[in-house]
């Protein structure tokens, strides 16, 4: 019969929610890795029981744990991650050039057909890879050295590179996203890059629409349409249909285009979600009512999703890489909160219950639809 | 044989519980000591000290025989007590953080 799994992050720990396909009754295991941050978990779309976990510490620095099995056990493996060469210099907040100094992983992207390749983006941003299961880790240095790193700078979570979105149709092809530089487009797999924000506007920065700079919080891609993509900058909720190449508003009527998560619903490539968030500063919903806004047009229109969401009180936020969707025959679709719930709807966001609800605070939310 | 505490983190990352016993060639020096420790258990290497400069990680010290040898030059000759195997080596992570 198939299920979900659920893979959620958190600042003390991993959790594996699993349920059959009716996702109304869920198995909770975890903590994984108690005490330590996990910035993200993902499965390999190629193997399922193949999954990666960003294990970090203030105290012991950067792990990435492997799994066989689905998340039942784990193995450290390589935590090595060398920048390529001199690394350099960003820009610092203060504007003053500051050394590239490898912090932690925020992301990481399995490959779609070998579950030994996997991506690791990391702050400071740069693109790593490894291709014999997570042991050895080198740089995709092209990126980084593609001229306008002295430009980037930091976002107030840090200069992460937090989205790596693989291209279905074309495996030379991939899109990253930094906080704060931008989206960027590789078309020769990883060797050189292209920073692809042609439209986006951002008025806290000097030049509102310089080439970099830009402080993008989340890239989204329907598998089927791999040259349309969707972005929640910090203001701003974006879309292209020509790979990046130029992008047009679509915050429509949205209370307020702040916000982290961009997701896309499994089935209809037109429809996409956000949670709305009151910034800057607050980083809560709007009048502490949680909505996820659904837009069945590709944005523009949008439609407040609340029926089992807190609609009083409610002053948590959902964080950049927090919300994923399951491929179900009625898409699922789960977030996770700050306050350490998470939520799911398995009829495409019309209804929602929270599978748990006294989580830490929740990093990162990835689902595995089961067979 | 030298004797080496971990914290309990490092413990389960290493899946080893109670204190690690070491063989160490040559003068017993925090370095040596730690070249060890990450021979035996490869997976604590860059949780004690970094990778590339191979400085010890600021939230970490190092304590044997009630002194602190954080600030000591990881060459100095660690004391008879630790060569000896007379008293363990501490590896101790900062009561800090949230």
């Amino acid at each position: 019969m198939s299920g979900v799994r659920v893979l959620v992050g958190t600042r003390k720990g991993a959790f594996v929610l699993t349920s059959d396909g009716r996702r109304e009754n869920w198995d909770v295991s975890g903590p994984h890795f108690a005490g330590w941050e996990i910035y993200h978990v993902k499965g390999s779309p190629a193997d399922p029981n193949r999954l990666y976990a960003s294990q970090c510490s203030g105290w012991f620095g950067q792990m990435i744990q492997r799994s066989n099995d689905g998340g039942k056990t784990w193995e450290p493996v390589g935590n090595k991650f060398i920048y390529d060469g001199v690394p350099g210099t960003h820009q610092w907040y203060d504007g003053k050039p500051h050394p590239w100094e490898f912090k932690r992983v925020w992301h990481l992207e399995p490959s779609l057909t070998d579950p030994d390749t996997v991506h690791a983006g990391i702050e400071d941003a740069a693109l790593f890879r490894s291709q014999d299961g997570g042991q050895n880790w080198e740089e995709l240095s092209g990126l980084r050295k593609h001229g306008s790193g002295p430009r980037w700078q930091p976002g107030a979570g840090g200069m992460c590179l937090h989205s790596i979105i693989q291209d279905p149709k074309n495996p030379d092809r991939m899109f990253i996203a930094i906080s704060a530089a931008g989206a960027f487009r590789t078309d020769d797999g990883g060797e050189t890059w292209q920073p692809i924000n042609k439209g986006l506007k951002s008025l806290y920065i000097p030049d509102p629409e310089a080439e970099v700079g830009h402080c993008v919080h989340h890239i989204a891609m329907h598998q089927s349409r791999p040259g349309v993509l969707f972005m929640q900058k910090h203001w701003d909720v974006m879309r292209s249909d020509n790979g990046g190449d130029s992008w047009q508003e679509v915050s429509g009527n949205l209370p307020t285009d702040f916000g982290f998560v961009i997701d896309v619903h499994a089935h209809d490539p037109e429809t996409i979600y956000v949670v709305p968030i009151k910034s800057d500063s607050e980083h809560y919903p709007p009048d502490g009512k949680l909505r996820v806004y659904r837009s069945k047009t590709g944005g523009n229109e949008w439609e407040a999703l609340t029926r089992g969401l807190p609609q009083s009180d409610c002053y948590v936020n959902v964080l950049r890489d927090a919300m994923a969707v399951d491929s179900l025959d009625s898409c699922g679709v789960y977030f996770g909160t700050t306050g350490g719930q998470v939520y799911a709807s398995a009829d495409a966001g019309d209804n929602w219950k929270p599978i748990v609800r006294d989580l830490p605070a929740v990093l990162s939310v990835e689902v595995q639809t089961l067979a | 044989m030298i004797r080496v505490v971990m914290p309990a983190h490092l413990r389960t990352l290493a899946s080893f519980h109670g204190e690690v016993q070491l063989e160490v060639q040559g003068t017993v020096t925090v370095r040596t000591v730690l070249d060890a420790l990450e021979a035996q258990f490869p997976m604590l290497r860059g949780t004690i000290r970094e990778h590339v400069t191979q400085e010890r990680r600021p939230f970490l010290r190092f304590f044997a025989c009630g002194e602190d040898l954080s600030h000591d030059s990881v060459d100095a000759p660690l004391p008879d007590a630790v060569a000896s195997g007379a008293e363990p080596l501490l590896i101790i992570g900062a009561i800090a953080g949230g």
